[in-house]
């Protein structure tokens, strides 16, 4: 029996130690500095805006660790120690470990901003800053967000619900348009703007100014404009949270390098979730993964690894979600924010201008490449499927209505987009196939 | 502006309440001669009026004094009967005395009638002053909320001292409904005010005066229909929502309220042709059989319906669409839920402990309600009042007390600030113990996981009124069947990722593998 000793209770972390304790009977023990128990960090934002409760984001009973014998610790690793194969913590001092797994997240990116340690600026990223924000929200009447992601739209919307008006500053020049295509990124910042959030396009910050008290009073522009705020909200992405290793000889670039298998340069030594970068990314992947799932996926084939049952990391195609105020996002397979020489985009919006779908398929192969959705639902087996199994657009556009997977009554728009995919390839058009009434059974 | 008018119709409401809790307190009460024999029963009159003398013809200002004479008067009402039929009146029947049933009767109907003041000299003014006014308020504090865009509005919920579960307003609420269903099942002689007030709509309806269910029926019937449309601007970006919530106000109103008060006035058996047994736990009793058997072809239909109900319709809509048919589209119960509920439908408990004692308990009471139906049946067969050694009038009796009211209206209703909206329908309704039988083991129904999608957030779970850990099932991949599932779609709609989808399709794989799409390292037998 091993000890198996994972540094942080994220997503990454825990989803590996339950699925070893699935596949094993190793002693398993989980060090994390910022919760006692795993929660639920999507969900941030509903706490603050009292959707829900701290106790609510958290996924499993308090009960389950006991019973599953995963040994939690609350306290914070300071180094590690390779060559002895100990850990020093703030609190408990030596911890040895046989096999060491470091999930140990993101932080929050500052850009080296004069003026970014100032009282009330602050990053999105864990129950600290969120702490922090219920604080700083106390006394201010106006805030200010920079950069144009998707923590950066959360926080805006959080903002909203305490009654502070937000100025929120993007480089583009629309909302996250390095991602979206510009109809989507067009369609988003309709979106923020409609929700009465100061959208400053192609604004970029210069300068966050001080009160007496060494507080926020304002922030300056590249533009030379001042905008007077109480909070100034940084989110330009997040990097991985990995301090704690320095002096020691694990190998990082950005983050913790490992291979396929999630092995670093140290055996015995693995790293998963935000803070892992593949030296080889799997093609059509990022070096560092920085979402939900993918630390899901980490956690979960690094078990089996683990287990004697070595597995490399193959992650299926791409897909995510995120939600802008009022409007679901989803996205399956590869959707390029500038359409390239060798797409096709199929794109349909609804004249709300909140619903949209996009297809893209390869021109030469007519190979589906992506769908890009807002407003809609679609199906995740489904259009995986077809990704996948390189499905021809003809295919899908005649099958579309499967991937539907909005609620039962909503009004389904496949027919739209086959209409805007027969405008655009007159020669072949495709017939959609209506459902029978009798289906209702 | 919104705001100014969403406050003058709170205001306008909470004075509408006040006029009416106040309006229990404003009249005075007379016992005049001729309403008793519209009263009391033929036999028992004569001793009634023997006793009368010291209430008869005086003006009382305090009900509580009025009501305690009354108590005299029946007390010494039923010496003077034990009396009579001691004193050898053998040629002649045997007086019944007043028993606590028949007097818990008069004392309502007597007060009712020998109520004088504002409340009958203006009795069109007060319905005003207190329904009117209300409903005028509820709605100027409701439809403002239209100003919103449409999409799920859930801020702060749990900052509020109504809808967090431990805050002030909540506890009032509670404090308020309890006390409310205590004096509707058990002291309804004090509310007899509220009673009256019902009469020039109870006369235009069913031609007769105000009974206190005719009372709560409406009241019942306004909550539906009031926060109904609350409910349906709040989630007005669902159409599955809105077609839902406007199909239980229509059976509310038209099944459960109207259609019976016509069947009255036709000199006809009323039902609610939508109440199932064993929800509708009277369905058997003999009174009911012998009203149903005595009246020609129409108490014969209902009779027969009723048992269509149970043993065809539940069965054939649950097999289809799964549980949703009746607890969140038809049920009265159900349909106060989801409308008068719904701000409170986060307060249910998701623990594993939660769901074992849902389980004992909800299956427990389903038993019960077999045993005392079957006793009472066969009481009615027989004759006999003894079931396997049980006396069948006991245990419906005790049934009739511990569920039908103690559970299903103190606790069901007054207990939504504490333990959510549906706190009757997971722990205590038999019906729903049956019709989720039927949606756990046979039955097309389930809710579907998207792929890979879910971020275990928690918003469904959270949300979900019927204390099911949605989030465990969803953040593994697997299909949602749980017995319970009332399939409202709140989940559904409050899930920000788009992962949960209610759905009727083959059995074939209903229950399916938990599966999370998306990494091809990990193959799936294992
Ligand atoms: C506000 C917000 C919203 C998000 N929304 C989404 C979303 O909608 N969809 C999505 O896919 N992704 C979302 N993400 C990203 C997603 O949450 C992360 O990718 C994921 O949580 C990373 O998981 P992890 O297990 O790798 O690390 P983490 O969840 O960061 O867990 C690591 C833990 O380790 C602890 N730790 C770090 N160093 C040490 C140390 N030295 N000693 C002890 N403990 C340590 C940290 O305190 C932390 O608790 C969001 C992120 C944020 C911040
Ligand atoms: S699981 Fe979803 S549909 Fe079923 S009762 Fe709960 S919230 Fe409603
Ligand atoms: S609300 Fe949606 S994303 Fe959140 S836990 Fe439930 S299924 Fe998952």
């Amino acid at each position: 029996m091993k000890h198996i000793v994972i540094v942080g209770n994220g997503i990454a972390g825990i989803t590996a130690a339950r699925h070893i304790r699935k596949l094993s009977n190793n002693k398993i023990t989980i060090i994390s500095a910022e919760s006692d128990h795993f929660y639920s960090r999507t969900a941030l934002m509903y706490i603050f805006m009292g959707h829900m409760k701290y106790e609510h984001t958290k996924p499993y009973e308090d009960g389950f660790w006991k019973k599953n014998r995963l040994d939690l610790l609350r306290d914070y690793v300071e180094a590690v120690d390779v060559s002895q194969k100990t850990l020093k913590l703030q609190r408990q001092g030596k911890f040895a470990y046989d096999i060491l797994i470091i999930a140990s997240g993101s932080k929050s990116n500052k850009l080296g901003w004069p003026g970014q340690d100032l009282k009330g600026v602050q990053g999105l990223y864990n129950l600290q800053d969120l702490e922090a924000m219920e604080q700083t929200t106390k006394t201010a009447t106006r805030a200010v967000i920079v950069g144009g992601g998707l923590i950066g739209i959360e926080m805006a919307e959080m903002l909203l619900t305490r009654k502070i008006p937000v100025t929120l500053l993007i480089r583009e020049e629309n909302y996250w348009e390095n991602v979206l295509p510009p109809e989507e990124a067009a369609l988003v910042s309709r979106q923020i703007k409609s929700h009465h959030v100061d959208l400053r396009n192609k604004t970029e910050l210069q300068e966050i100014l001080s009160d007496a008290n060494g507080a926020v009073a304002s922030v300056l522009t590249k533009n030379g404009e001042e905008i007077p705020c109480q909070l100034v909200g940084l989110t330009v992405g997040v990097s991985p949270a990995i301090d704690f290793l320095k002096g020691s000889t694990i190998k990082t670039d950005r983050g913790i390098l490992v291979n396929r298998f999630f092995e670093t340069n140290i055996e015995d030594i693995y790293a998963i979730g935000d803070c892992a970068q593949f030296i080889e990314p799997p093609i059509g992947r990022k070096a560092i993964e920085q979402v939900w799932y993918t630390g899901r996926m980490h956690g979960e084939t690094l078990a089996y690894t683990i287990c004697n049952q070595k597995v490399a990391y193959n992650p299926g195609p791409w897909f995510n979600s995120a939600k802008f105020m009022d409007i679901e996002y989803q996205i399956y397979g590869e959707v390029s924010a500038q359409p390239q020489a060798h797409e096709k985009h199929i794109y349909w919006e609804h004249e709300n201008g909140q619903q949209s779908i996009r297809i893209v398929y390869h021109v030469a192969t007519r190979k589906v490449i992506g769908f890009n959705l807002m407003g809609v639902r679609y199906k995740h087996a489904v259009c995986n499927a077809w990704l996948e199994n390189e499905a021809i657009i003809t295919e899908v556009m005649q099958n579309l209505r499967h991937a539907n997977f909005d609620p039962e009554f909503f009004k389904k728009y496949e027919e739209d987009v086959v209409h805007q995919y027969n405008l655009m390839e007159p020669e072949q058009p495709i017939e959609v196939r209506k459902k029978k009434f009798w289906k209702i059974f | 502006m919104t705001k100014i008018i969403q406050k003058t119709g709170m205001a306008l409401f909470i004075a509408a309440i006040a006029i009416l809790i106040g309006s229990l307190f404003i009249s005075n009460y007379q016992l005049a001669d001729e309403v008793l024999k519209e009263v009391i029963s033929e036999s028992q009159l004569p001793h009634f009026k023997q006793n009368i003398e010291e209430i008869k013809g005086r003006t009382y200002t305090s009900k509580f004094i009025f009501l305690n004479d009354l108590d005299k008067v029946i007390q010494s009402t039923n010496t003077s009967i034990n009396d009579y039929n001691q004193i050898g009146n053998q040629n002649l029947d045997n007086v019944s005395s007043i028993d606590d049933y028949n007097a818990g009767e008069y004392k309502v109907k007597l007060t009712k009638k020998a109520t004088q003041g504002i409340l009958t000299d203006h009795s069109l003014l007060m319905l005003w002053l207190t329904f009117g006014l209300g409903i005028i308020g509820a709605l100027l504090y409701i439809i403002p909320k239209i100003a919103k865009s449409p999409g799920i509005k859930n801020d702060h919920i749990f900052h509020s001292a109504n809808t967090s579960g431990k805050g002030w307003i909540g506890y009032i609420i509670g404090g308020l409904l309890i006390l409310f269903y205590v004096l509707l099942y058990w002291y309804p002689q004090y509310i007899t005010e509220w009673i009256l007030l019902m009469d020039p709509i109870s006369y235009s309806l069913n031609g007769g005066e105000a009974s206190r269910w005719f009372f709560y029926g409406f009241l019942y019937t306004l909550a539906i229909v009031v926060m109904g449309v609350r409910m349906i601007i709040k989630y007005r970006h669902s159409k599955y929502h809105i077609i839902r919530t406007i199909s239980v106000m229509f059976f509310q109103t038209a099944f459960a309220f109207l259609i019976p008060e016509i069947l009255i006035r036709l000199n006809q058996p009323s039902m609610d042709l939508k109440n199932i047994w064993p929800l509708n736990y009277n369905f058997f009793y003999d009174y009911n059989l012998e009203s149903l058997l005595s009246s020609g072809n129409l108490g014969l239909f209902m009779l027969i319906w009723g048992i269509l109900l149970i043993v065809l319709a539940v069965p054939l809509f649950s097999y289809f669409y799964g549980k949703r048919w009746y607890c969140s589209w038809v049920c009265g119960c159900g349909g106060l839920a989801e409308t008068l509920g719904d701000p409170y439908r986060q307060l249910s408990d998701k623990s594993v402990k939660a769901w074992k004692i849902e389980r004992w308990m909800i299956h427990g009471v389903l038993v019960f309600a077999i045993v005392m139906t079957s006793a009472v049946l066969y009481t009615f067969f027989t004759g006999s009042g003894s079931f396997l050694f049980m006396d069948s009038y006991t245990i419906r009796q005790v049934y009739g007390f511990l569920i039908g009211a103690a559970f299903a209206g103190v606790v069901g209703v007054g207990f939504y600030p504490f333990m959510g909206n549906r706190v009757w329908c997971r722990f205590g309704c038999p019906l729903a113990a049956y019709i989720g039988l039927v949606q756990r083991f046979k039955s097309r129904f389930r809710i579907t996981t998207n792929g890979g999608q879910c971020i275990s957030c928690g918003n469904c779970s959270t949300y979900c009124e019927m204390g099911i850990d949605v989030r465990w099932y969803a953040q593994r991949g697997q299909n949602i069947i749980r017995s319970s599932c009332v399939g409202c779609g709140i989940c559904s709609s409050v899930c920000p990722r788009g992962v949960l989808k209610l759905e009727n399709g083959p059995e074939a794989g209903r229950f399916g593998a938990p599966i999370l799409i998306g990494n091809k390292s990990i193959t799936l037998e294992k």
